[in-house]
């Protein structure tokens, strides 16, 4: 019944937009935060070189914007044209947040964003200020929307099953918003973001320096960078994710993945610094310790213990054997809709129909469902650790790291000797790309780590998809890849030559000579 | 929870009906003169500085235009999680090449004037061409295609949408004559606010352009309006509605009659107002255009013109918002593709605080960016397209 090619296709190219798309936005939440205090400086202090510097970086952030943009609308048609049973299945709850961060965020941002670049000479400086502002305020609520969409995914609060529609439904709307995970993934995602944008105006400026280029703009703005960076790097990490983790069930299973962490261990846990995770025969073929540091960063307790995975396994064997239960239950709802002590019964099983959800990929009856089958199902619930181990390890290293970084570059800047630092400028440069290392990781960790569910203990994965052919997959993918890498091709050629151009007169491209477009070569 | 809610079920379905209509025209409105734009690209601006004359004009406000698409999205998601699952699903590949034209206009806009080489510049023109043609083409096409119903029905187990159409079977003549509706209908709202807000050569050539569009518009909408009447099966719920139960799809039975969509215009004759404003308002505006009197009546007859032709298809299918061809009683209505009591209220609530806040900063944000848009103003303006 379940084409496995085209999940498995469909998966990839949901992770792989996603994951793209996530190129520009971190960038987005960064830039529109630093364009909005460098104009902020300008209106205050009436320097044009401020205003200079908004403009300049203005059109860089311009320029990641429009890809930003056009890459989003696909996640939010995504949904629907390949996971059409996860649209109804969730929809009710999983929409609104959606709908939300169009009308309040989205809305407020693409609005405002277009009189920022056109604005200049239409309004006053506080009337322009406002407007970056506003864009700026509304990128970090889209965030939080679009966060508390995923927070639900990872977390399924204030929501309920029900037998009559076949669908989760929504109780309670202020346990979606305020979903721990959710506000804990929203500032670390943030952060995140306003360290990648400190990043990028740091390691450009870094750049002009090198070259002894615009180096008034250059160096004001590396101040400002390095103390925004260090300000959101530290809170990446402080901040950071960890606080949502141990809300759910699944979400211990995750940290255990992360941490290659096959066995309960008396508490606190060792910390594996480097393991080489055997799914196969659930154990590391080589581990690394360091005594008690995980029991104490993951139950900040000594005496608390942290489930290994095979613990966690069975307990999930014993809510796949629930979740039969209440399969069969439900089965019998739907024929006597009107037998009310059944849905007593299923009102308070319902939570572990996920798990029997995870058995139809054995078997259709569940009732006939085999010990072997179930303890399968079981296993199933444990991501695949090794990606999640390296993957995470890589993201907090690389966290580490720009604390270090910013902080030395903060320093300097606020001593003013940044320009005659080249090893600095030149490990600034080096270092542009970490931040997005350091993101695409953790989203591969947050997502990849949520599997074999869609939404957590509630929604398998497999289960979600919706029914289309391999063509069809094969079709898109073909669109998406030779698409996105021209884009990317593209819009790193036109960053490219708005950065080489540099800030003077970036801001009013010319008009090509009268008549057909004119033949003014391509400037360098 | 349910008994706080000051408004029943069956009520708020319709108004998150009529929210759905508002939202699908506010996107036309906003976004049709700006896909409209795109599409006219080469007929109304030859050379470059009057291409970019006709980018600038809707270069400050597109963005915003679009997140009218992006809403109406969610809405559908949050308020019609069934519709949104099946249609998007269903027209997968059509959503595909949609996609395909929505990434590559923000991109086209941004980027098209940021390199001085010609060729890089045309090549953004004739892409921004396509964006504007093949969205639009999209979806007039799959509106003609609710409107013959499409073949998607439920698992009756899992409720799982099944659809048995590929996507070759979308383009029917009549699905394509409301693709060409759309495109001419977009093409007459860009030529309107050309005509309006920029002068010369490119207002000219609008002006003519917007009032064949215009009247194009007229004749195309006629013929689809007798090929409803006499060429198509409408549906008719034939069981007892009962507009406040749980969203079952499966639980009704349906007829199917030639000429059915016609229906609630005989029961509410007030809804011939919508088909009357679809062809007055166009013919209005071909007239204005063609006297030279294109200023914000003009856009307003083209605004009324385009509303009017999508209300006509909301009226005509109600309750029906996605009529099943394979399995008709499959088909989704009002009554039951909805989202929870629930959460219609909270979207409702949510909906009345910020609409109107959006709609009064955006009037600000036009109102900032009024005047006439020419080759001097856009020399002047920094960070122009």
């Amino acid at each position: 019944m379940i084409d496995f090619d085209v999940v498995n296709l469909s998966r990839f190219q949901f992770a792989a937009t996603a994951l793209y798309h996530f190129l520009f936005v971190p960038l987005t939440l960064g830039l529109s935060f630093l364009l909005a205090i460098m104009e902020s400086v300008y209106v205050m202090t009436g320097r044009p070189i401020w205003k200079r510097m908004t403009m300049f970086w203005g059109t860089l952030f311009g320029i990641n914007f429009a890809l930003g943009v056009a890459t989003g609308i696909v996640m939010e048609f995504q949904f629907g044209m390949n996971w059409s049973y996860y649209s109804h299945y969730v929809g009710d709850i999983f929409g609104a947040p959606l709908a939300i961060e169009g009308l309040m965020a989205f809305f407020l941002e693409a609005t405002f964003v277009g009189l920022f670049f056109f604005g200049w000479d239409r309004l006053s400086k506080l009337g322009h200020l406002t407007v970056t502002w506003l864009v700026a305020l509304g990128t970090n609520l889209s965030a939080l929307w679009i966060l508390v969409a995923n927070g639900w995914m990872q977390n399924p609060v204030g929501a309920v099953f029900n037998p009559d529609t076949m669908r989760m439904e929504m109780t309670d709307f202020a346990a979606v918003l305020f979903n721990p995970v959710a506000q804990a993934k929203f500032v670390h995602t943030v952060s995140a973001g306003y360290t990648t944008g400190a990043m990028f105006v740091l390691a450009i400026s870094a750049w002009y320096l090198l070259r002894k280029r615009h180096i008034d703009l250059a160096k004001r703005s590396m101040v400002v960078a390095a103390s925004f960076g260090l300000a959101a790097s530290l809170s990446v990490v402080v901040l950071g994710d960890e606080s949502g983790y141990l809300t759910t069930e699944h979400q211990k299973m995750k940290i255990a993945a992360m941490e290659s962490m096959w066995q309960t261990e008396p508490p606190p846990a060792n910390f594996n610094l480097i393991a080489i995770p055997n799914q196969e025969e659930h154990k590391n073929d080589f581990a690394l310790e360091i005594p008690y540091v995980m029991g104490i960063i993951g139950t900040r307790s000594l005496t608390t213990p942290m489930l290994g995975i095979n613990d966690l396994v069975a307990r999930a064997e014993t809510r796949v054997r629930n979740g039969i239960t209440a399969y069969e239950t439900l089965q019998h709802i739907r024929t006597n809709p009107d037998d009310q002590d059944a849905r007593q019964r299923f009102d308070a099983i319902w939570p572990d129909l996920g798990y029997g959800l995870l058995l139809k990929r054995y078997t259709q009856d569940l009732s006939t469902a085999t010990d072997d089958q179930i303890h399968q199902a079981a296993l199933d619930t444990v991501p695949n650790v090794a990606p999640l181990f390296w993957t995470f390890r890589i993201m907090v290293a690389v966290g580490f790291y720009l604390i270090l970084f910013f902080a030395v570059a903060f320093v300097l800047a606020s001593r003013g000797h940044l320009d005659r630092n080249p090893r600095l400028l030149k490990i600034a440069l080096w270092s542009l790309p970490l931040p997005w290392v350091a993101i695409e990781c953790g989203w591969l960790v947050a997502e990849y780590g949520r599997q074999p569910w869609v939404i957590e203990g509630v929604l398998p994965t497999y289960y979600a998809a919706s029914g289309l052919t391999l063509m069809d997959l094969v079709i898109s993918l073909t669109i998406f890849l030779a698409l996105y890498t021209t884009l990317l091709v593209i819009g790193v050629k036109v960053m490219l030559h708005a950065v080489r151009k540099g800030p003077e007169d970036t801001h009013a491209p010319q008009s090509s000579a009268a008549g057909m477009p004119g033949q003014i070569p391509l400037q360098a | 929870m349910e008994t706080l809610i000051p408004l029943d079920y069956g009520t708020l379905r319709v108004i998150w009906w009529a929210l759905l209509g508002a939202l699908l025209i506010g996107f036309a409105i906003m976004d049709g003169f700006d896909l409209g734009v795109a599409a006219l690209l080469p007929l109304v601006a030859r050379t470059d500085t009057e291409r970019r004359v006709a980018l600038n004009l809707v270069g400050p406000v597109w963005e915003g235009n679009q997140v009218w698409l992006i809403t109406a999205g969610g809405a559908i998601f949050a308020a019609w999680p069934l519709l949104y699952a099946a249609s998007f699903s269903g027209f997968y590949l059509a959503m595909m090449l949609a996609l395909l034209a929505l990434i590559l206009r923000p991109v086209g806009f941004k980027y098209r004037s940021k390199l001085q080489s010609p060729r890089w510049r045309s090549n953004w023109d004739a892409v921004l061409c396509f964006s504007g043609v093949v969205a639009a083409l999209v979806f007039g096409v799959a509106m003609g295609n609710v409107i013959l119903g499409v073949p998607a029905s439920f698992d009756p187990d899992t409720m799982r949408p099944l659809y048995t159409g590929h996507f070759f079977q979308l383009f029917t003549p009549f699905a394509l004559l409301a693709g060409v509706l759309s495109v001419t209908l977009v093409a007459m709202h860009g030529a309107v606010l050309l005509a309006w807000r920029t002068e010369g050569m490119v207002a000219a050539r609008a002006r003519r352009w917007g009032a064949a569009a215009a009247l194009l518009s007229i004749v195309l909408f006629v013929i689809g309006g007798f090929w409803v009447a006499y060429g198509i099966e409408g549906h008719a719920i034939t069981s007892l509605t009962e507009p406040a139960a749980a969203s079952n799809p499966l639980a009704k039975s349906v007829a199917l009659q030639t000429g059915g969509w016609l229906c609630n215009f005989t029961i509410w004759p007030a809804m011939w107002l919508a088909p009357a404003a679809g062809v007055i308002g166009a013919l209005l505006t071909a007239s204005l255009l063609s006297a030279g009197r294109s200023g914000p009546l003009a856009f307003l007859a083209s605004s009324a013109s385009f509303a009017g032709v999508i209300l006509t298809t909301g009226f005509a299918l109600f309750p029906f918002i996605l009529p099943s061809s394979s399995q008709p009683e499959a088909g989704l209505t009002v009554w039951d593709a909805s989202s929870s009591h629930l959460t219609l209220w909270i979207m409702l609530l949510v909906t009345l605080i910020l609409l109107p806040i959006v709609t009064a900063y955006t009037a600000w944000v036009y109102r900032v960016m009024r005047g006439k848009v020419s080759a001097e103003s856009i020399d002047t303006t920094p960070h122009a397209y």
